[in-house]
């Protein structure tokens, strides 16, 4: 399986291309996706897309679930944390 | 947004069941449509990566649900409905109706999760949850893990969980000793079953199972690092890195109540032939009553036979009514028990999208209410977490779902709404090729 690089936080980090963008992020060691709206961090649960609780912003797109989506090259992650 | 397309048969949910239903369809010689929610098909259960190895089964039943045979939507969503039996369809974000002959719901199952303090930190996940992210590639190499939760998916979940190298301090099952036993007695008269269960047991063998146990706080700053569990009758603390819990699993039924159809709790309401109370709407598998992925299959062949209009053997009836039996059974020997209602606290958040603590709800108030006074139930998840939550806490009911299902851009949603009933004519062969 090859690798593709995505940016979290801005920082590169290479990532096998068939994970999803929750477990990149994960892997990268960052556990706050979001902040709540009491200011608490936030990380997946369900990792099913049912709990919303993963949701990241994508290439620019605001709340997108990280646990359903698939890396892709290039790809800018930024957490809301 | 592009025009209608018919289908005969629309399946929604490429698990088990989904996967059977289509499959019968289709050598039933309908064209059938089965759309999924995630990149591949194979539902939780048979979740993977490419090149993952999968059970013989899994293979089998993914190969023979696939394109050209079958056309295969994944990273769809139905968000709506639109009239009797026209479903409102986002295929990866594009918005397009579709009108379908007959409908099998194979929509499966959500964990139960259940508030207590210190279950919104980061490290706390779904038993289900963690296996979901292992699965998709998360590192637990020498993560220390607290397993919490409760039903069959725990073994298979700490197998998973110790063949990717964590620690697995605890496997703790929050039934009594004695409903396991009751249980566990009928269960292991099937083979494959008992079979099953050893060699899962095995993979995990380092870890102790424990029944009557279950979290009573999680602990952390930004994110978990102790778990306070209650372990038939006292208490002990576990430092970790994650602890994954549940109470069970619960029927997925959003769609179904959109339909009209009859919920109970135990899932969508159907007949002998699996079909609901809605003609031409059908469901398979968890949905319609958690049974696990044998009874789920037969259901899906079924379900697939009837939507079609074929015949149904009495001996596959009998193996259905048997598979629902167990799940029955397993239901009830896995109930969440009263203590699990008794962990929370007044300042314990119980909907976690808008962080509405427990102190601001009253028991004697219904869903509706709650969600009018305090948004509970308001926020992204639209109540999938917390709407189960409190018909366990509150006995409020589920039953205020609204469209729309899933994110969909409100545009392309109403647009699809607004167009005009399908001309009856050939299919579109284009229409095959729909985005995967």
């Amino acid at each position: 399986m090859s690798d593709v690089t995505v940016f979290i936080g801005g920082v590169p980090r290479r990532v096998p291309s068939d994970v999803t963008v929750a477990v990149a992020i994960l892997n990268h060691g960052t556990t706050s996706f979001r902040k709540s709206s009491g200011g608490m961090p936030r990380s997946p649960v369900c990792a099913m897309g049912t709990c919303f609780e993963c949701r990241v912003m994508v290439d620019g797109k605001v709340g997108v679930r990280a646990c359903i989506t698939p890396v892709a090259e290039g790809m800018q992650v930024e957490t809301m944390s | 947004m592009s025009r209608t397309s018919h289908f005969d048969v629309v399946v929604v949910g490429a698990g088990p069941a989904g996967l059977a239903a289509a499959r019968t369809a289709t050598e039933a010689g309908s064209r059938v449509l089965l759309v999924d929610q995630y990149p591949r098909p194979g539902g939780q259960i048979w979740r993977h990566r490419p090149g993952d190895a999968l059970p013989a089964d899994a293979r089998e039943a993914i190969a023979a649900a696939a394109p050209p045979a079958v056309s295969v939507a994944t990273r769809a969503t139905v968000v709506d409905v639109d009239g009797p039996r026209q479903l409102i369809v986002s295929f990866a974000g594009r918005v397009s109706r579709i009108s379908a002959g007959a409908i099998v719901l194979a929509t499966g199952a959500l964990e139960r999760l259940l508030p207590f303090p210190g279950w919104t930190l980061p490290g706390v996940t779904g038993v289900g949850g963690i296996q979901a992210l292992v699965k998709s590639g998360l590192s637990v190499s020498g993560a220390r893990v607290v397993l919490a939760g409760s039903g069959p998916l725990l073994l298979p979940v700490a197998a998973t969980l110790s063949k990717a190298g964590a620690d697995v301090l605890l496997i703790g099952e929050q039934a009594s000793a004695a409903r396991l036993r009751g249980f566990g007695a009928r269960a292991l008269l099937d083979p494959t079953r008992a079979f099953q269960a050893v060699r899962l047991r095995w993979a995990s063998r380092r870890a102790g199972f424990v029944t009557d146990t279950w979290p009573l706080r999680a602990i952390g700053a930004e994110r978990i690092e102790r778990v306070v569990m209650r372990i038939d009758g006292s208490e002990r603390s576990f430092e970790c890195d994650w602890l994954a819990t549940n109470a069970g699993l619960v029927p997925r039924t959003d769609l179904a109540q959109l339909l009209g159809c009859t919920v109970d709790t135990n899932g969508i309401v159907v007949d002998d032939d699996q079909q609901s109370i809605v003609p031409g709407v059908f469901a398979a598998g968890e949905c319609c009553g958690v049974k696990g992925e044998t009874g789920a299959a037969v259901e899906g062949v079924i379900a697939g036979i009837r939507a079609t209009g074929g015949s149904v053997l009495s001996s596959l009836r009998r193996k259905r009514d048997q598979q629902r039996r167990f799940g029955r059974m397993m239901q009830a020997a896995f109930a969440p028990r009263r203590e699990l209602i008794e962990r929370v606290t007044g300042d314990t958040i119980i909907c976690r999208c808008e962080d509405v603590r427990r102190d601001r709800l009253d028991p004697s108030w219904d869903q509706r209410q709650a969600k009018l006074w305090t948004r509970v139930g308001m926020g992204a998840c639209q109540g999938a977490v917390c709407g189960v939550a409190c018909e366990t806490l509150f006995g409020w009911s589920r039953n205020t779902v609204r469209p729309p299902l899933d994110q969909v851009a409100v545009d392309s949603w109403s647009r699809a709404i607004r167009e005009p009933d399908p001309e009856p004519g050939p299919p579109e062969p284009d229409e095959r090729a729909l985005p995967a």
